[in-house]
């Protein structure tokens, strides 16, 4: 056994000590991984200098799987078993997908999630989503030589509970601490405020391969306010392919009759798109099974079959904007973000409709992930970037369903997050003791236009007349963005609660069990995992502690201070011993211990909030 | 000038006391929204979850209510009519929206005219006539209820101005629906 560190009185044992932390940004077409070194955030790149992982996974006999471009290149040889855009399944049912034939790997219909059918079984979004984070990862701690402290990841602005939770789930199968799931443009404000020095309001108008968003923000002091956001979880470039597919297909009446077919002419639509963007004309050809298509594509002719996509990109700036109380000409800047704001198009219509020229100074493709880099530093304590903090607010209304299939909305869309918002409801008939809640999600007042996020009960309200109950009804919103509810009838206080979960997504049985599967086929023992996992965890809260001591010590009595000296004693012993389960115990104690010291710290840096700003506005 | 005095507060009671007390900002309904978006910021620099990601579970739970509770009071605070709402509130008088239509009896006369005029209106320039009647309601109600709030306190007239203000911004509302549904057919 390892002999016990005492540090010096009053010092941590290295409070500098530096961690590491990525930013990933987990896009539908491609993924990318970024880092701060030495002050400054860079994507890394793999051992071929590339920096984009295309978001493609292909299952292959005997469960291997390739990854990146080389599942990238087998795409039309084995369409059936390699996924591509996975992003847009995540945390949908297949009655959710409009577009579902136009899927080259066979979709199936899970319960809580879609599935696909591969060769080695059925798989979950999620799970093919966990192989690219886990394929980053490597990338991270093969590049920094060191273990990851934790993760931030983006997603799209726009995405609901269920796509968020899929992708935390995800993360967590791939097996990253996630530090927190950031908003994708409000992280490239952050990488192009910092880098640009800007202050004032700005709108950052994020196209990526299957979603768009938009993001209105206002800038000062290091604090990152987003005041409305807006936007579409599935429209993207991907579909300005299909729109030229399907326009070309018509053409040349031709019909798609295999997979390897659907493949190749997206792929093929994919190129002649990107050609467009640079060259006024370029040829279509490819080879079909019915037969071959050989046309030459005019800029005009594709932006007119593109141009309702484009349309409905500014209709969400138009509400955003209205919802921020703003007008085009109060913004200071447009950010162009996503692969797909190269298409001129784009560039033309957002600078005609925002009446300035939209700002394109850094990669659209890498500032998503540089942005979260930054805030992932922040985040484990780094502070190389100064103060930053980041406000954002929830994308869409939130819910629960009331008489006549209605949704009365308890949280409006654009609150700032973190948040609790209540309403309260009543018995519709006579001696009714139980109340079911349906909790929605989206912007119509039709519970079969909304999310159905998740339903729950709450039972043992005594007997009474209709009307007489007061049930509270609670949303809580966290720092990233998930949802928990919380129902109680005012007059007995019986109660019910839920972590919105279990109708879309995967139940933590689910996870657990796919987790267990990941480790045998990678042939790492579970139980040295979780040791680990504790262990790191120890550290962490050790370091916190003893942190806080070392800072406001003087507000404890002794014998509070010895008493909080002995649980981290306790928890430095256990966690040099082999179980988990005594680590987490420990950890829980001093927990609990700490409790008291940790809220009057807490009441202690609100006066001192206060009191500075008094001082501020005196001067 | 400005500064209310300090402190009614003590640590112990600091997360349980009102939005005012919370802002440092003197109870009532004029204030210098300037003032409360830098406090709103200064605050939430310290207690934000951001801030205690590397912290122990206590101290991640207290910063999630905390930022929660600053979160909820600026929310209410910089909406006039919520801040409105909430200070008839706090002077014991509840709005108590749908079981209690108790308005000012001339306000109730004017919208049956107005509901009317929805019904009937067809025209872009219909639509513009209601928009600003509307408008200028919203503007006379908040000075009405300024008046009642920090003037000449009469906390049951201004929870009655509040119900219609209530009324108005839901009316808005449906104007905008129906001119969008009208006018896009």
């Amino acid at each position: 056994m390892a002999l016990l560190q005492i540090s010096e009185p009053g010092r941590a044992p290295d409070p500098h000590q530096r961690r590491i932390a990525i930013g990933i940004d987990l896009g539908t077409t491609h993924s990318l991984v970024a880092t701060v070194r030495h002050g400054v955030a860079e994507c890394l790149p793999d051992h071929e200098g590339r920096v984009m992982l295309p978001s493609v996974v292909q299952y292959l006999p005997k469960g291997k799987r390739a990854i990146g471009h080389n599942a990238s290149h087998a795409a039309s040889a084995d369409p059936q078993n390699t996924v591509t855009s996975v992003k847009r399944l995540m945390g949908r049912t297949l009655a959710d997908l409009p577009h579902a034939q136009r899927w080259s790997v066979a979709l199936v219909d899970l319960p809580g999630m879609v599935g696909i059918q591969t060769l080695e079984g059925v798989k979950t979004p999620v799970e093919v989503s966990a192989e690219l984070l886990a394929t980053l990862r490597q990338r991270a701690e093969e590049s920094l030589d060191d273990d990851i402290t934790g993760a931030v990841i983006t997603v799209p602005a726009y995405f609901d509970d269920a796509q968020r939770q899929a992708t935390k789930d995800a993360a967590k199968l791939a097996g990253l601490e996630v530090l927190r799931l950031i908003n994708e443009p409000t992280a490239a404000a952050i990488a192009y405020g910092l880098d640009q020095a800007s202050e004032g309001l700005f709108a950052v108008y994020d196209l990526g391969g299957g979603t768009f968003d938009i993001s209105i923000l206002r800038l000062s002091q290091g604090v990152f306010e987003v005041l409305a956001t807006g936007g579409d979880s599935a429209l993207g470039g991907d579909d300005y392919d299909h729109g030229l597919s399907e326009w070309v297909l018509e053409r040349v009446g031709l019909r798609l009759d295999t997979a390897s077919d659907k493949s190749l002419m997206l792929k093929t639509s994919r190129a002649v798109k990107e050609r467009l963007s640079v060259d006024p004309s370029a040829r279509f050809i490819v080879q079909l099974s019915s037969g071959t298509i050989d046309l030459e594509v005019r800029r005009e002719a594709f932006e007119a079959i593109t141009q309702h996509l484009t349309q409905k990109t500014l209709q969400a700036c138009e509400r955003a904007l209205k919802d921020a109380k703003l007008k085009s000409k109060d913004l200071n800047g447009v950010v162009m973000v996503g692969g797909s704001t190269r298409m001129p198009q784009i560039q033309k219509s957002a600078e005609a409709w925002f009446g300035q020229a939209p700002l394109n100074n850094l990669n659209p493709d890498e500032v998503v992930a540089l942005g979260a880099a930054i805030q992932a530093n922040q985040l484990v304590g780094n502070h190389t970037e100064g103060d930053l903090l980041l406000l954002d607010v929830t994308p869409l209304s939130l819910g629960i369903e009331t008489m006549g299939g209605l949704v009365e909305r308890i949280v409006p869309r654009n609150q700032t997050v973190p948040t609790a918002m209540a309403q309260d409801f009543t018995t519709y008939q006579d001696g009714q003791t139980a109340l079911m809640l349906h909790v929605l999600q989206g912007e119509r007042d039709l519970v079969s236009d909304c999310r159905s996020l998740a339903r729950f009960e709450l039972r043992g309200i005594p007997p009474m007349a209709a009307g007489a109950a007061k049930i509270r009804v609670t949303f809580t919103i966290d720092a990233d963005g998930l949802l928990s509810v919380q129902a109680q009838e005012l007059s007995t206080k019986v109660q019910a609660q839920i972590q919105v979960k279990p109708s879309y997504g995967l139940s933590d049985d689910q996870i657990a069990k796919m987790l267990q599967e990941g480790f045998e086929t990678a042939e790492v023992d579970m139980k040295t995992r979780a040791l680990k996992e504790a262990q790191v965890n120890a550290d962490r809260i050790l370091m916190a502690t003893q942190n806080a001591l070392s800072q406001d010590g003087a507000i404890l009595s002794v014998q509070e201070k010895t008493e909080i000296e002995r649980l981290m004693l306790d928890l430095k012993r256990a966690s040099c011993e082999d179980s988990a389960a005594l680590i987490e115990e420990r950890i829980d104690l001093l927990a609990k211990g700490t409790e008291a010291f940790a809220a009057e710290r807490m009441n202690q840096g609100i006066l001192q909030a206060l009191r500075g700003q008094h001082i501020e506005s005196l001067k | 000038m400005n500064t209310p005095p300090l402190f009614s507060l003590n640590s112990s009671t600091l997360l349980q006391s009102d939005d005012f007390v919370l802002f440092q900002l003197p109870r009532r309904f004029e204030i210098d929204s300037l003032e409360l978006l830098e406090r709103w910021r200064a605050l939430q620099k310290m207690a934000h979850p951001d801030r205690f990601s590397m912290q122990g579970d206590a101290a991640k739970r207290l910063s999630l209510q905390w930022s929660t509770r600053i979160n909820e009071a600026y929310q209410r605070l910089k909406d006039p009519l919520r801040r409105a709402a909430y200070l008839c509130h706090l002077n014991g008088v509840e709005i108590n929206a749908q079981t209690n239509t108790a308005m000012p009896a001339s306000f109730l006369m004017e919208q049956m005219n107005w509901r009317e005029a929805l019904d009937e209106a067809g025209s872009a320039a219909d639509f513009d006539a209601i928009e600003h009647w509307v408008e200028t309601q919203i503007t006379t109600n908040e000075q009405a209820v300024a008046k009642l709030l920090d003037l000449e306190p009469d906390p049951n007239a201004a929870g009655a101005q509040v119900r219609a203000w209530m009324f108005l911004e839901r009316f808005e509302q449906s104007v905008r629906e129906r001119r969008d549904l009208k006018l896009s057919l």
